[in-house]
């Protein structure tokens, strides 16, 4: 994932004279307050900090409230995604126009139909929502997958990012990471058999969808669903 | 404006959904026409009849699917009908789908979130514009208009929650839009109680943790705004004037049949109504307070009351204790105590004494003095032992303050001292009685240096208020407890310059804030667990001078540490032996304060004699005790 990084920041926090019995705690609020929150002179959103104290002594600032700054070095973690940066987040929702996704536990992102790419399908599954490739069945996004996707825009004010999956570099990072070979050969255009490792892992999910079928059995209306999802494995 | 015609729109839930989609695309490019017969369905509210209801279901459910396609500058008619509509003026077919309409734009792009929540908050309360605000008053006051406010905010809550699963930054956002939106003052009463009930619903919900502080101290900041809209002189009408209110206000009750004498005309009943029928900002505070009261309730229920209190703490350090005299708002944390006196009672106790003993502030030292003697006289269900303990570190304080000061009476120089000392001395007015039944907290008390403090060359008893200082010599005599200096008869008779002087301007040297409290509905959570002057007082009241019989202060105390009193034996357990007067009195004691009948020896009695001030200024000159 990129979008992170880490830098060394070189920093003086002012503090009211209030708290000079425990400027300590009154550093690490400071510094609290610059979380999850964009921050032009870091470029970035701050999602934690080391700070390291260099002196005791501390500069007092000639006026009514006498406040006084401590210089501390502080090693950030910075969050700025850049449109084009490959970032990761959980699926938390999926609407047939649109993917859901929380990067990081606070960004939220947001894919629209046009920027996910053709090769994924829109299916009701068990009335839960995925979006399926066309060409490897066993690519799935469903809500709690990790996806990967393309960064196109970020907005500061909000962290809200959106995102794009038409790279095919993109999808569920489980799937990428086990299948690379198979993605990252494939030409788009041209539909890949398995790999063995692939095949090695079919017999295991079959029986998952026979289970799964009998499931379903129990939930009428949803019979006809569930052969059809059958079928589509077998053709597989 | 004019309703697209339906057979213009025939088309198919999927053609719909792609033609949406293209007049969205449309308008970029300059064409506009399917896109205004949208914003047109869009904005139809009125008399919709099924098939417009169908339609405009279809429509929202049709842009739900292109908000990809929606343009913050380009779509800025259709944006603004949509946040323009508000659920209380639809059915729940409509409702489904625009709060799924404002959960895809929620997410599709940071513009909106702000928009989508403020929409939703606003949905709080019914469409307050002036037509049909009163439709809905009149709405809600039936079992259809119930059902209805179910429907739209169970609505608007869930909707939250997903807005909150998609976008996790959204509860930042909420607090800041829930505070700013809040209704003022003026705000119709059901409308500012609705808005509330959704805050506190919020604050017990799952985004509680990330709003629940917000929250409660923006409510905490609107009760003491109404407070403080309540100026005394408006308990204190003229209506009153006549030989009530020119006395101290415990003594109202004592006068009540004086006054029935008096003027007939002007019965205790009457007089509630008068000052409630025409004081709309006492009846809202008074509603807000009981759902703050019955939220607390709640909260301890779920026993996460230490959490919420713990915040409740901080803001009463902010707002009550700073705002000028509080009336009101401070019952919110007396009743927070009554449900959990071992934690919250301790926490707000040990605040209190330490904003006393540490703070910079004097006026907060003063208050906060203040508020911990009547909180300790008045809260039932504080044990005696830590009344005994917090009353020490008071007296403590005290006399190390005097032991190093020299020279005489200096009520100025010296007020943080007298405030201390006043304070003392109210506590033991209500309970040394209680204490000095139990041996060991008798010799506590004895131990303690209130002799040295009150002795003192900086005269307290001359500053202190008369009534306090007259009452307590009375209790001190009549209990042979301190061997006080001198003879104190001279002491405090008569409101001097001095006693003026401590409290200042502000007259911190009549504040109580736990008075009784004059707000009806809030007084009946109040009363159970509250120590009324009556209860203390008539314990002694027949056989001063002689001995007196400890039963009836372990009696009128018997329930502190329990919180279940019946109601009607609360105010009654003096009464056994039968006043002659107390019997005509006796059905209004649920209602009512303390208060001493008979006035002219009694707490406060003498004070009306020598002092007209107090009568205008205190708070607990309840029309509730007349």
């Amino acid at each position: 994932m990129e979008g992170l990084k880490e830098c060394e920041a070189n920093l003086v926090v002012y503090l009211h004279p209030s708290k000079a019995k425990c400027a300590g705690d009154a550093i690490l609020s400071e510094l609290s307050s610059l979380l999850f929150t964009y921050n032009e002179t870091f470029e970035g959103v701050v999602l934690a900090y080391d700070p390291n104290i260099c002196s005791n002594l501390a500069k007092i600032l000639p006026g009514i409230q006498p406040y006084f700054g401590v210089k501390l070095k502080a090693r950030l973690l910075l969050f700025n995604p850049k449109p084009d940066m490959v970032v990761e987040g959980e699926v938390v929702k999926i609407t047939p126009q649109s993917i859901h996704a929380v990067v990081l536990g606070f960004s939220s992102a947001f894919i629209a139909d046009e920027d996910i790419r053709h090769d994924f399908k829109h299916k009701i599954k068990r009335g839960k929502e995925v979006y399926v490739s066309r060409t490897h069945k066993k690519h799935k996004i469903k809500v709690g997958t990790t996806l990967r996707f393309i960064v196109k825009s970020f907005d500061e004010e909000i962290l809200h990012i959106s995102g794009s999956l038409v790279a095919d570099h993109t999808g569920c990072a489980r799937w990428l990471d086990k299948n690379l070979d198979e993605w990252s050969q494939a030409d788009s255009t041209i539909k890949k058999r398995k790999s063995g490792e692939g095949e090695h892992e079919k017999p295991r999910s079959d029986r998952l969808m026979v289970q799964r079928e009998i499931l379903s059995l129990e939930n009428d209306g949803q019979v006809k669903k569930a052969k059809k999802k059958k079928k589509n494995i077998v053709e597989s | 404006m004019g309703v697209p015609d339906m057979d213009e729109l025939s088309f198919t839930d999927s053609e719909l959904d792609y033609h949406v989609r293209n007049a969205l695309k449309a308008v970029v490019q300059g064409d506009c026409d399917f896109y205004n017969q949208l914003v047109a369905v869009i904005h139809h509210k009125e008399r919709l009849v099924a098939e417009e209801v169908a339609l405009l279901v279809t429509c929202l459910k049709a842009v739900t699917g292109a908000v990809s396609s929606i343009h913050i500058a380009h779509h800025r008619s259709l944006l603004a009908a949509i946040f323009g509509m508000s659920l209380w003026d639809y059915g729940t077919d409509v409702m489904d789908a625009l709060v799924e309409l404002l959960v895809s734009l929620a997410s599709s792009s940071g513009e909106y979130v702000d928009l989508c929540l403020e929409m939703l908050v606003g949905n709080f309360i019914p469409p307050s514009a002036p037509p049909s605000a009163s439709y809905f008053v009149e709405l809600l006051k039936q079992p259809r208009g119930l059902a209805k406010k179910n429907q739209v905010l169970d609505r608007v809550h869930s909707t939250l929650k997903d807005i909150a699963t998609v976008v996790p930054l959204s509860p930042l956002r909420l607090e800041k839009i829930v505070r700013d939106r809040m209704p003022n003052i003026y705000t119709k009463e059901p409308f500012i109680v609705m808005y509330v009930e959704n805050m506190l619903r919020l604050e017990s919900g799952v985004m509680g943790e990330l709003v629940g502080s917000t929250i409660l101290i923006a409510l905490v900041d609107r009760l003491i705004d109404l407070d403080v809209e309540i100026a005394w002189d408006e308990i204190l009408q003229d209506d009153f004037h006549k030989g009530i209110f020119d006395m101290e206000l415990e003594d109202l009750e004592g006068h009540a049949d004086h006054i029935e004498q008096d003027c007939n005309e002007l019965t205790r009943e009457a007089l509630i109504q008068r000052f409630f029928s025409g004081n709309l900002v006492a009846e809202k505070l008074d509603s807000l307070m009981v759902l703050t009261f019955e939220h607390l309730r709640s909260c301890a229920e779920s026993g996460r009351l230490v959490q919420v209190f713990e915040i409740l703490l901080q803001s009463f350090q902010k707002t009550i204790l700073t705002a000028y005299k509080s009336k009101f708002a401070q019952f919110v944390m007396f009743y927070a105590c009554s449900l959990d006196p071992e934690n919250c009672g301790k926490m707000f106790a040990d605040l209190l004494l330490n904003i006393f003993v540490s703070s910079l502030n004097p006026e907060w030292r003063m208050s906060a003095v203040a508020y911990l003697a009547s909180y300790l006289a008045r809260a039932k269900f504080v044990p005696v032992s830590s009344v005994a303990a917090m009353l020490e570190s008071v007296v403590n304080w005290c006399f190390l303050y005097c032991k190093n000061q020299e020279g005489d009476i200096n009520p100025k120089a010296h007020k943080v001292f007298y405030a201390g000392c006043q304070a003392t001395m109210y506590v033991l007015c209500f309970r040394m009685r209680q204490m000095l039944v139990i041996p060991r907290l008798k010799s506590q008390l004895c131990l303690m240096r209130i002799e040295d403090i009150l002795g003192h060359p900086l005269k307290p008893l001359q500053v202190c208020l008369p009534s306090i200082v007259e009452e307590f010599l009375r209790l001190v005599k009549a209990n042979h407890v301190f061997s006080l200096p001198q003879s104190f008869v001279e002491y405090g008779m008569l409101e001097s310059e001095n006693s003026r002087a401590f409290g200042g301007m502000e007259r911190f040297d009549m504040f109580f804030p736990f008075d009784p409290c004059l707000l009806r509905k809030c007084d009946s959570y109040i009363r159970p667990n509250y120590v009324y002057w009556s209860m203390v007082r008539s314990t002694y009241d027949e056989d001063d001078g002689e001995g007196t019989s400890d039963e009836d202060v372990e009696e009128a105390y018997a329930s502190r540490n329990g919180m279940s009193i019946p109601d009607d034996g609360s105010g009654r357990s003096y009464d056994d032996e039968g006043h002659s007067d107390a019997d005509e009195f006796d059905h209004y004691l649920d209602k009512m304060s303390i208060t001493p009948r008979d006035s002219s020896n009694k707490f406060g009695g003498r004070m009306q004699r020598f002092m007209q001030m107090p009568s205008k200024i205190r708070p607990s000159a309840s029309p509730e005790s007349l």
